[in-house]
């Protein structure tokens, strides 16, 4: 079968583009760094099946980014047969770069030219037939968003040509040529000897199973040559040659005329304003979080009661234990109706717009002076941001980190962040119990809270990754289709995997509880449950917490008999339940990311940390609320 | 500010043009920076810059890039007219 890798800068559409021909799968967003592994997709092509394969989106192809390695690992693997290098027309002089690296890795290659409404929009216009004729490969645009251009797209791909690969200066092209024909007698495993000739001089790592092809005193003469003649290391100069002749080809296939400074520039200069911008962004966040109140209490108040008579009827039908645990089942499916979606909707839907819109890595810059005090940097910001959606994506999301330390301390603190199951707590019980403004101000104190346990993970852990550098990508208007698809993609992660969870561990609650089961589990959590002034019976509830966050909610509502939590618990209780619950121990697929990216000895810390984290600050509020 | 003098990239005021001359960094932060365009030789315009010690915003090849106010200043640049 054809196999097609989509390779392009971050933020170029690969994803959008992936999603548009491969069916839907990729997570496309507005911000850098999004995919972060490979993902595989079918699609037609010339009326035959071919696979799809998404790389994460790379700059270049240079050693020391760890994504970077991966897509070029993979496409020099041999199992590629065509590359399709997605660029972001309206960055094409930077993106050439890449498209220059590509062309010499010697597979056929087709050259799609997106975002092709954003180039116009920034007067650039391009003459494809002149890049065609410059790279020796088919040009094909497209506007991948709106779904223009893709037919042309899969036509060209059987076209597809290998490139004719960029020369460089004579003197490099020399040592090039040197190197490159010792290479040629030597085994490449399919990798072209100029590429490795220019890997080499480069002093990069060459891809796995290609051992270095000529003698190590001949490479070290050549860089030292060049860094004689040049005053510069190779690589530099490689990268600068390879920087300026991307340039040269804009300028021969497009001309820029009148940038016309849009209503998008004005609105940029308002949100990132020095001063204005911070007012704007704590006016946002409060807009977002009330946004979602006010929807997620409404739908709630129209669809709870009618499930709950019908649970009382269940249970008035059918006595005795089946049909408590029976009605214990229908308590979890209700819950998923009538206290999760209504929140989790709004939610999704709102963190979507800002991520498609671009809002993200803005709020990355305004934060970044104030992410320095915790000893992280702006960078660090889209994770936490993420975070309030769900853990698994904002621990994944630290990839987009360069240090290793950086993504620990980030990864550590991300978890804490209420994510939408904890929001559904925080609003299903303060929010609706105890008032909005104490669980607005739940937020104020978790950021508070972070910001403390960073100030100490900085005392641990000294030192700074190399501070921010971060694309600030332009605003752009949320295509309807692909919020819409990205709200499902994380739906359909609730409702296949955490609502049957629900379900089925409500039902097994109800059958501990036929058991007289329950009441050793509580004993057990005596030691967290007592000294925080909460009843025995929420011990339970606080373990299923742990499967899933919702879950602690709903076990609640089972545990004490009743969803009108007001009359069971204090206020009180109710706060320090909920500020126990946002701390305590990630959920399990947390645990499990956390596991895959930060190794088990970290992910226990992180685990031990967040339990003793969730346990001082309970008791901290449990006796400010004796104050009040 | 003289022309053809040498500075760091923090201190260029925004709506202003500058040339990199060399980054003074490591490999690391060479090929970070090089996979965003600045590389010496590159033309950047600084948009704006964040208040006390924020990152600083330029445009390099058409696209935006934040850089942390450290980074900023191991950007060495010659500022243009």
């Amino acid at each position: 079968m054809l196999r097609i890798a989509l390779v392009g800068q971050p933020n170029s559409g690969k994803s959008t583009l992936f999603n548009a021909i491969a069916g839907y799968r990729a997570v496309a967003s507005n911000f850098p760094g999004t995919t972060v592994e490979l993902l595989r997709g079918k699609a037609l092509v010339g009326g035959k099946a071919a696979e799809v394969v998404d790389l994460p989106g790379t700059y270049s192809l240079r050693a020391g980014d760890p994504a970077e390695e991966v897509a070029r690992d993979y496409l020099l693997s041999g199992e590629v047969d065509v590359v399709v290098d997605v660029v972001d027309a309206s960055l094409l002089g930077r993106s050439l770069e890449l498209t220059l690296e590509l062309c010499e890795l010697g597979l056929p290659m087709v050259v799609c030219l997106n975002m092709m409404d954003e180039a116009r929009r920034k007067g650039i216009r391009i003459d494809p037939e002149k890049l065609e004729e410059i790279l020796g490969v088919p040009v094909v645009e497209t506007v991948a968003v709106r779904g223009l251009g893709l037919k042309d797209l899969l036509a060209a791909i059987p076209r597809a040509r290998v490139p004719v690969p960029p020369r460089y200066s004579a003197d490099v092209e020399r040592h090039l040529d040197e190197l490159s024909r010792r290479i040629a007698d030597a085994i490449t495993g399919g990798v072209p000897a100029r590429y490795l000739a220019v890997l080499v001089l480069s002093g990069d790592p060459l891809p796995p199973g290609v051992e270095l092809p000529v003698a190590e005193a001949e490479v070290e003469r050549a860089r030292r040559e060049i860094l004689r003649d040049r005053g510069e290391e190779p690589a530099l100069v490689i990268a600068s040659e390879r920087h300026a002749l991307a340039l040269r080809i804009f300028e021969e296939v497009a001309r820029v005329t009148h940038a016309e400074r849009s209503l998008r520039d004005r609105v940029d200069s308002l949100l990132m304003h020095r001063i204005l911008g911070y007012p704007i962004l704590f006016l946002a966040l409060l807009g977002l979080f009330f946004g979602v109140f006010k929807i997620g209490s409404i739908l709630e108040g129209y669809l709870l009661p009618p499930l709950e008579a019908i649970t009382g009827w269940v249970e008035g039908a059918i006595p005795g234990p089946i049909g408590l645990v029976l009605s214990g089942a229908l308590q979890g499916l209700w819950a998923g109706i009538g206290i999760v979606l209504p929140y989790l909707l709004p939610f999704l839907f709102f963190l979507a717009l800002l991520e498609d819109v671009g809002y993200l890595p803005r709020i990355g810059f305004l934060l970044d002076g104030l992410m320095h005090r915790l000893g992280l940097h702006g960078k660090s910001v889209i994770p936490f941001l993420l975070g309030y959606g769900c853990s698994v994506p904002a621990v994944l999301a630290t990839r987009i980190l360069e240090d290793e330390r950086d993504r620990l301390v980030t990864g550590a603190l991300a978890v804490m962040v209420p994510c939408a199951a904890r929001t559904v707590v925080i609003f299903g019980l303060v929010g609706r119990y105890v008032g909005p403004w104490i669980a607005f101000s739940l937020y104020l104190l978790n950021i508070i809270v972070i910001g403390v346990a960073g100030r100490l993970l900085r005392r641990y852990l000294p030192g700074m990754g190399p501070g921010l550098i971060m694309e600030i990508p332009p605003y752009r208007l949320p295509a309807p289709r692909t919020v819409l698809l990205k709200v499902w993609l994380r739906l359909r992660g609730f409702i296949t995997v955490a609502w049957p969870t629900l379900i089925a561990a409500s039902a097994f609650f109800s059958l501990l509880e036929v058991l007289g089961w329950t009441g050793v589990l509580n004993t057990l959590l005596l030691p967290i449950t007592w000294p925080l002034g909460l009843p025995a019976a929420v011990g339970v509830p606080l373990v299923f917490g742990i499967l899933r966050k919702e879950l602690s909610l709903i076990m609640l509502g089972q545990a004490l008999g009743t969803v009108d939590f007001g009359t069971a618990l204090s206020g009180a209780a109710m706060v320090v339940f909920t500020v126990f619950v946002i701390f305590y121990v990630p959920c399990l697929a947390t645990v499990a990311a956390l596991w895959r990216e930060l190794g088990r000895r970290r992910t226990l810390l992180v685990v031990a940390g967040t339990v003793g984290v969730a346990m001082t600050v309970g008791l901290v509020v449990r006796f400010l609320s004796w104050l009040f | 500010m003289f022309f053809n003098s040498i500075v760091g990239l923090d201190t260029i005021p925004p709506g202003r043009k500058a040339r990199v001359v060399r980054i003074e960094g490591g490999r690391g932060l060479i090929g970070r920076l090089a996979r965003l365009g600045i590389v010496p030789g590159a033309e950047v315009e600084v948009i704006s810059r964040a208040p006390v010690g924020g990152p600083v915003l330029i445009e390099v090849d058409g696209a935006r890039v934040a850089l942390g106010r450290g980074v900023a200043r191991k950007v060495v640049v010659t500022p243009l007219a």
